[in-house]
């Protein structure tokens, strides 16, 4: 197995933020690539990624057609992958390839914003919590476990419906309760590494609670951070097409995944298409992001199990 | 509760030259929280009452089954722990009673050596960096300068200046807490804690690490608190030895009097586990029954009673005071010597 290796370099990635020595970054850079070529569903994965992201950020180049242009003549056109509209055409005649792609633009984005939102909110305070223990503790804890009760989905729906529609409030949304499974990890790690001696020893030399917590209990938890991070981002993507399918999310005029299913939906039985090819995308980028995710998890942290 | 040495609960002695350390009374009571609110329902008594002294440029051995609180007394004055009464003075110098600031400029003067070189070891951190760690975050020395010091401690301790720019995983166990007394010495301490520093070795490597501390002591005067669980490490290492039993001291003597003559029946039943290397010598083994008591629940009276073959009435009533006999000695038994 390809395991032993794994294990034993697991402490020089190039994940280490704070190694300055270039030199040393670029030995582990090819370390960690090498390695990664040995998961080959890992790189397709990040392939796949890369177009979507490229696609999204260069869709007025990359897009055939303008997502909203109507074409009442065109209306319903099936998929010719050679012809003009290569996924065919939805119930305006608006060109369907077009839309997806500016869609991603959508998904890629409140992914993104939701899981750094979370990241750096749960890991700061589960930091804390876990660091200092005590009454905020205490709080912040039974606080994490009252969202944590709720479904994520019945509790974004709930949120969406009373605040409004609208990218901000989609990203707030999820934020909200997307920060508690970092800060659960962020806190059972900082407490499982502050009783390790070298934080002890750390203390014997004088440093600060903040240096210690910072320069060195963080370098060893951002591994399973990342890790979690990236397979939250796929979760992420799937909510924010859910509320935008139960019109909760983004509002109709911007091209979404979500919303395009749900106006393909009552056409299914004539126009398959409408319904099924921003569907196909949203599988293929999930799919691709948890590739990822899980091959980090093997090279990073082959502790960390999350479902 | 507590036995305090007549001798030592005067006024804070002042720099006395001729201790370094001196311990008086110390306590840590760890509460123990139960209940529906997580109340205190008791206290574990890891360290109850311990004072001794130690002199400029010996070593101190500290010896006691594993929970006796032995690593919580050297953490204890450390500061790492907060102690629960009790003072420590250092130099002269009241240890707990320093802010924070003036804390942290001690911390240059004393100094830990860790039982588990696995995990003492920042493993993200190049041996460079743990080596250096000390020497940045009192601003001794920086660039360059912190490097030749980094490369001249690895020399120090019988490492490789190369082996900076490696990880501590990269290491073997011996090497790693060479690595760690590398670090200890960074800032150039005048008393060091090692705590059980060869027990999570292989045998052949301790003796290796006990003669570098060793080395390192005579060449850099220091004065060492070794924490051991074992009577056969602690004869080879040090001048003075006080053994615990359940967060007590029951006995203080030079090394040579008491591996020669123990008085207090807990050391006798240690010091006849101390295996004999010689096949001929036959020696009789006091082979102790039973457990320690929970520290939780320390036994009335002699806290040793419940496993001392020479136990009688007295000694379930009435708790016996650490004497202080002739010669310095102390013993904490009624009926010895």
């Amino acid at each position: 197995m390809q395991e032993l290796p794994v294990t034993l370099e697991r402490h020089r990635s190039t994940w280490d933020f704070t190694r300055l020595q270039l030199q040393m970054s670029l030995r582990n850079l090819g370390i960690f690539l090498r390695r990664l070529a040995r998961h080959p569903s890992a790189v397709i994965g990040a392939v796949v990624i890369l177009v979507y992201v490229v696609a999204a950020v260069f869709a007025p180049w990359v897009a055939p057609h303008p997502p909203d242009k109507v074409r009442l003549g065109q209306r319903l056109q099936p998929p010719t992958w050679t012809g003009e509209f290569p996924l065919g055409t939805d119930q305006l005649g608006r060109d369907i390839l077009s839309r997806i792609i500016y869609g991603a633009r959508v998904s890629l984005l409140v992914g993104l914003l939701t899981i750094v939102i979370s990241v750096v909110v749960g890991t700061g305070l589960g930091t804390l919590a876990g660091y200092f223990r005590g009454p905020f503790d205490e709080v912040m804890s039974r606080f994490a476990d009252l969202l944590l009760a709720f479904p994520y989905l019945i509790f974004a729906i709930g949120a969406m419906a009373m605040i409004g529609p609208g990218f901000w409030n989609l990203i707030w949304a999820l934020s909200f309760k997307g920060w508690v499974e970092f800060y659960r990890l962020a806190r059972a790690e900082v407490m499982s590494e502050k009783t390790r001696e070298y934080v002890e020893a750390a203390r014997a030399l004088g440093r600060s609670h903040a240096a210690i917590i910072v320069s060195e209990i963080l370098p060893n938890i951002v591994h399973s951070i990342l890790v979690l991070g990236t397979l939250r981002m796929g979760n992420m993507i799937v909510m924010e097409s859910s509320l935008s399918f139960l019109g909760l999310g983004i509002p109709p005029r911007i091209p979404a995944w979500g919303s395009m299913v749900n106006d393909g939906h009552s056409h299914m039985l004539v126009a398959w298409w409408l319904s099924t090819m921003p569907g196909l995308a949203l599988v293929v980028l999930v799919l691709s992001i948890n590739l990822v995710g899980e091959a980090l998890r093997d090279l990073l942290d082959p502790r960390l199990k999350v479902d | 509760m507590s036995v305090v040495l007549k001798e030592e609960t005067g006024p804070a002695p002042a720099a006395q030259g001729d201790n370094l350390l001196e311990v008086v009374d110390l306590k840590k009571y760890f509460p123990i929280y139960g209940g529906v609110f997580s109340r205190v329902v008791g206290y574990n008594y890891a360290v109850d009452g311990v004072s001794f002294e130690v002199k400029r440029g010996e070593t101190f051995g500290l010896v006691g089954e594993s929970g006796c609180g032995k690593t919580t007394a050297g953490r204890a004055i450390l500061r790492l722990t907060p102690a629960t009464s009790g003072k420590v003075y250092f130099d002269g110098q009241d240890v707990f009673a320093l802010t924070p600031a003036q804390m942290r400029r001690l911390r240059r003067e004393m100094q830990i050596i860790f039982q588990d070189p696995y995990a003492s070891l920042n493993p993200r951190m190049t041996v460079g960096e743990i080596i250096g760690e000390p020497l940045e975050i009192h601003g001794v020395a920086r660039g360059a300068r912190k490097q030749e010091r980094v490369k001249e401690l690895l020399r120090v301790v019988g490492l490789q200046a190369s082996d900076a720019r490696r990880y501590p995983h990269e290491f073997s166990g011996g090497q790693r807490q060479r690595i760690g007394i590398a670090r200890a010495l960074a800032l150039n301490p005048k008393l060091i804690i090692c705590d059980e520093p060869v027990s999570a070795l292989d045998v052949s490597i301790q003796s290796q690490i006990l003669n570098l501390l060793d080395e390192l002591q005579e060449q850099f005067g220091l004065t060492y608190i070794f924490i051991a669980h074992g009577l056969h490490v602690i004869k080879h290492v040090s001048d003075r030895v006080g053994v615990m039993y359940l967060g007590k001291l029951v006995e203080v003597a030079a090394a040579d009097d008491l591996f020669a003559d123990p008085y207090h029946p807990y050391t006798e039943a240690l010091l006849s586990a101390i295996p004999i290397p010689n096949p001929e010598v036959r020696r009789e083994r006091i082979v102790l029954e039973g457990d320690v008591p929970s520290p939780i629940n320390p036994p009335p009276g002699c806290r040793f009673h419940t496993r001392c073959r020479y136990v009688q009435d007295r000694c379930r009533e009435e708790e016996p005071a650490l004497r202080r006999l002739e010669g310095g000695r102390q013993v904490a038994c009624h009926f010895r010597p």
